[in-house]
């Protein structure tokens, strides 16, 4: 059976069908590679074989399954040049013929039951700890998300060929290292899932908070984020921090629309309109942060950061806030994390809950910290909170000092307004 | 972006008020629920009572009248829905062609409308309604 489709169409239909199937495709290849960059190519041969064939054939009943007898003929033909096994298999076997059945049987198989696990194993096997994590994040979204090396470049600015490269470059250094394709377990998991959920948060933060530029949010990124997280929380249902970075995500990307004004420009949480917040978004991470904590894992880190969220998240107004809570989640996750970015934030927290010169008194702590000497936060902060005080020539400095410190127009845009500000009150 | 799939069952317009799927038909839709929510994609879905047990308000003139169903001049019926969060119209068609529908059913795909896609005097209009949603959220 065949779709009726428009000449332009059909490209894009082949693509949709790509982004729902190739995960489980590579995913059932490197089963019998065992080798998650020669199980891309052939899925990507299978690809461009689909975009031969399909433009006229139309679309297959079972795309997943023609794909990978695609893959299956190409991993065939692949052998018979000699290159694969050479490589992988050297001591399998030493008749071609031989090997050929056993290849393309094991390949029938692994499409018959590509298990979960085999995409759990893709997963720790792309965010493993043997690459740059630029690596990581590039090969997750390609071969967990079904992203294009085009995609991944635009999302991330950078041009399409350094990303060709830096997926390349991963690739070469998984199988160099022999690194092999499987998930691990007991003590070994948490280590390694603290690795995978934190390349799924920076893709997350990449789409929510553009590092440099114009462009302050690619929500795209956003989504696949999220949806990488809840494809987790499918594989491992036991693991409460993956549920507690689902809820994380959710509850921040519940603010997208409100971040930004009409002319791109950032709006921070005190003055967002928050009839503009998603609560069909907030409602979905609420729940996911009960499961965490259902789970046991409310005191663990992505947990609590979607529990302060959440505070945030149930005030009608920032006066509503419950900040006492706040600032005793943000005690119990300084505890787990120990980062000076949480006892920045910490300071804001006991700011609003205790007064500004409590505020003040809580950042003085953490203002000798190496690691913030060239944040601009840290005097933003400062800045603020001494605005609050009246001490409006030392909270300019403080203004003046953060400009200094970022190239990011928006923030920029945003530290100028507050040091206009205080020149106006003052 | 976000799409809604309708799904409305062949002649679930005249459907029997304890019309119920057969136990074959349920667990196919079982395995598609559990594969849209393994990739990722399932935000949420629901299945709703047939049109016997609704009823339809309309308005005329400023004024609302109710119509108990089931309603003789329908030729359709939405039997229920998912929300599914993808990255195309084409992705959210290419979910819906999976679906294990029977003979006639037909399964509509539209586009939800995201706060971000209206126009700023709409938004101006549309404030005060979060108090509603609030109250739901601020239970946990």
């Amino acid at each position: 059976m065949s779709d009726v489709h428009k000449a332009g169409d059909i490209h894009k239909a082949i693509e949709a069908v790509w982004k729902i199937e190739s995960t489980r495709l590579i995913a059932g290849i490197a089963r019998v590679t065992r080798d998650i960059g020669i199980a891309e190519e052939l899925a990507q041969d299978a690809l461009v074989a689909a975009l031969e064939r399909w433009p006229e054939e139309g679309i297959p009943d079972k795309p997943a399954a023609w794909l990978m007898t695609a893959a299956k003929r190409r991993a065939i033909d692949s052998l018979r040049r000699g290159r694969m096994l050479e490589q992988k298999h050297g001591e399998i076997g030493r008749e071609l013929e031989f090997q050929q059945q056993r290849l393309g049987e094991a390949m029938d198989q692994a499409f018959d039951q590509v298990i979960d696990d085999d995409v759990l194993r893709l997963i720790f096997t792309a965010c493993h700890p043997v690459l740059a994590v630029d690596g990581r994040v590039a090969l997750t979204l390609r071969v967990a998300c079904g992203l294009t090396t085009a995609e991944i470049a635009r999302a991330f600015l950078v041009p399409e060929k350094t990303l060709g490269q830096r997926i390349f470059r991963a690739k070469k250094t998984l199988a160099e290292a022999h690194v092999p394709f499987e998930s691990p377990r007991g003590l070994e998991l948490k280590k390694r899932l603290e690795s995978v959920l934190a390349v799924v948060y920076l893709i997350f933060n990449e789409g929510y908070t553009a590092t440099s530029g114009v462009e302050w949010m690619r929500a795209g990124l956003c989504e696949d984020a999220l949806r990488l997280g809840r494809m987790l929380a499918e594989l491992l249902p036991e693991e409460s921090e993956v549920r507690g970075l689902v809820a994380l995500m959710e509850l921040q990307g519940s603010r997208t629309v409100a971040r930004r004004g009409p002319d791109g420009e950032a709006v921070l949480l005190p003055e967002q309109d928050r009839s503009l917040w998603d609560y069909a978004q907030i409602e979905r991470g609420m729940s996911a942060l009960d499961r965490a904590q259902r789970l046991g894992g409310g005191a663990q880190s992505y947990a609590l950061q979607a529990a302060i969220a959440a505070c945030h998240a149930r005030a009608n107004t920032l006066a509503e806030t419950d900040w006492e809570r706040i600032v005793v989640l943000y005690d119990a996750l300084l505890q787990v994390s120990g980062s000076p970015i949480v006892a920045l934030n910490r300071a804001v927290a006991v700011g609003m809950a205790h007064g500004p010169a409590a505020g003040l008194e809580a950042l003085d702590v953490v203002a000798a910290e190496p690691a913030l000497a060239n944040y601009h936060l840290l005097p933003s902060v400062r800045g603020d909170l001494l605005v609050k005080l009246g001490r409006y020539a030392e909270a300019r400095k403080e203004f003046e000092r953060a400009l200094a410190m970022t190239d990011n127009v928006r923030e920029q845009d945003l530290l100028s307004k507050k040091l206009k500000q205080t020149l106006l009150i003052d | 972006m976000r799409f809604m799939m309708m799904v409305i069952p062949k002649g679930y317009e005249t459907a029997a008020l304890d019309a119920v799927p057969s136990a074959e038909a349920v667990a196919k839709m079982m395995e598609f629920n559990k594969s849209l929510q393994k990739a990722g994609v399932l935000l949420g879905l629901d299945g709703l009572f047939p049109p016997s047990t609704g009823a339809r308000v309309s308005y005329a003139d400023g004024k609302a009248t109710v119509t108990d169903g089931p309603f003789a001049e329908a030729k359709e019926a939405v039997g229920g829905y998912w929300i599914v969060q993808v990255r195309s119209r084409e992705e959210a068609i290419e979910w819906a062609r999976r679906a294990p529908m029977a003979n006639g059913d037909i399964v509509e795909v539209r586009q939800i409308h995201e706060v971000g896609d209206f126009l700023e005097d709409v938004l101006k209009a549309a404030d005060g309604f979060e108090e509603f949603p609030k109250a739901a959220g601020a239970r946990t």
